[in-house]
């Protein structure tokens, strides 16, 4: 979904940097708390390493259209919604790099790609897991569907972004219909690969799934004794 | 502390792996965004990007013929630049946790434990 330059114009590329810079303030913030855990740090590095690794890897979703993960729910459940945020704004920052996105259109992606999946996405799994067995394993579906809605969630914020600045007349509702609908499509692969990378993690270290905090937290506390003591 | 260290590295080594090599499987038709833009016939207003010529521009590393090659490595080179630029990041971030956070080791080596 990487905007390139020329489709939205100067003054609302320019407003959705101030955007991204205010959610990158309050991320910076969020994230402080976020990594209490020293241990989280490096692995919050990992998180973004992985999630460009991934947003290589384009599948096919429909005749001649391909989608990649986006990435922010899978970040933000593994570290933090915060945490998550800023891992995608790096990722979309070395994209640059890439050419991958253009340049005056970095605070356009990282408003769609960066913040409105991750919080979008975090408001969606909090709810479920409202839902949900309380158990640990309640997380993977969770994550699933958050993945799911943050994929046309982002599709939706750039369509907004569209409308206020696009440099082309595109009617709104025909474009919001295109863009929802593929990347409906998308959200379904992003899902399961997110399902499937949650699981993984919370298999051998559930004490570092962020969106699994307070559900592990028994086992939690026991391994930061023995941790403390070794 | 050696689980956490261990699960760093492996999880490293398989993002290098996907960038560096899965990556060559990866469908190359357009993506999302990029169809709709063909479809609703706003695809020609994007402009080349300002880093077009940066020595990975397109995922491939100039000066490097082989298609796979090039673009393995460049894929490689992603991973460990965002992994490099978002370990320092969230470092300092943590660093900065300061009187508020969990501060129990105020400026020491990010050692892992």
């Amino acid at each position: 979904m990487h905007v390139p330059d020329g489709f939205i114009d100067g003054p609302v590329s320019l407003g959705a940097g101030v955007v991204a810079a205010a959610a990158i303030g309050v991320a910076l913030r969020g994230s402080r708390r976020e990594l209490g855990d020293e241990k989280v740090a490096p692995l919050a590095g990992l998180v973004a390493a992985f999630v460009f690794a991934v947003q290589m890897l384009n599948f096919p979703v429909a005749a001649g259209t391909s989608g990649h993960l986006l990435g922010g729910v899978l970040a933000a459940v593994l570290v933090g919604p915060w945490t998550g945020v800023l891992c995608v704004a790096v990722v979309l920052l070395v994209q640059l790099f890439f050419a991958d996105g253009g340049l005056t259109a970095y605070g356009v992606n990282v408003t769609c790609m960066a913040v409105a999946t991750a919080l979008v996405g975090w408001l969606v799994f909090r709810l479920a897991l409202v839902v949900l067995p309380r158990r640990p394993g309640s997380v993977v579906p969770a994550a699933f569907l958050a993945a799911l809605v943050s994929v046309p969630a982002a599709a939706l914020a750039f369509t907004g972004i569209y409308a206020l600045g696009g440099t082309a007349d595109i009617p709104l509702g025909t474009l919001a219909a295109a863009m929802v609908g593929v990347h409906v499509l998308i959200g379904i692969g992003e899902a399961v690969i997110t399902a499937l990378v949650v699981s993984s993690v919370l298999a051998v270290r559930p004490d570092l799934v962020h969106g699994a905090r307070g559900l592990v937290a028994a086992r939690r506390e026991a391994a930061l004794r023995s941790a403390v003591t070794a | 502390m050696t689980r956490t260290r261990g699960l760093l590295l492996g999880g490293l080594l398989l993002a290098l792996l996907l960038a560096g090599v899965v990556s060559q499987f990866a469908s190359g038709s357009p993506d999302g965004l990029e169809k709709v833009a063909e479809d609703k016939g706003f695809i020609a207003t994007a402009t080349d990007s300002d880093l077009a010529d940066s020595p990975v521009a397109d995922y491939a590393v100039r000066g490097v013929d082989d298609e796979r090659v090039s673009g393995g490595l460049a894929g490689v080179l992603g991973v460990l630049a965002t992994f490099a630029i978002g370990g320092a990041l969230f470092l300092v971030v943590r660093r900065g946790a300061g009187p508020a956070g969990r501060e129990d080791r105020a400026g020491g080596e990010p050692t892992p434990r």
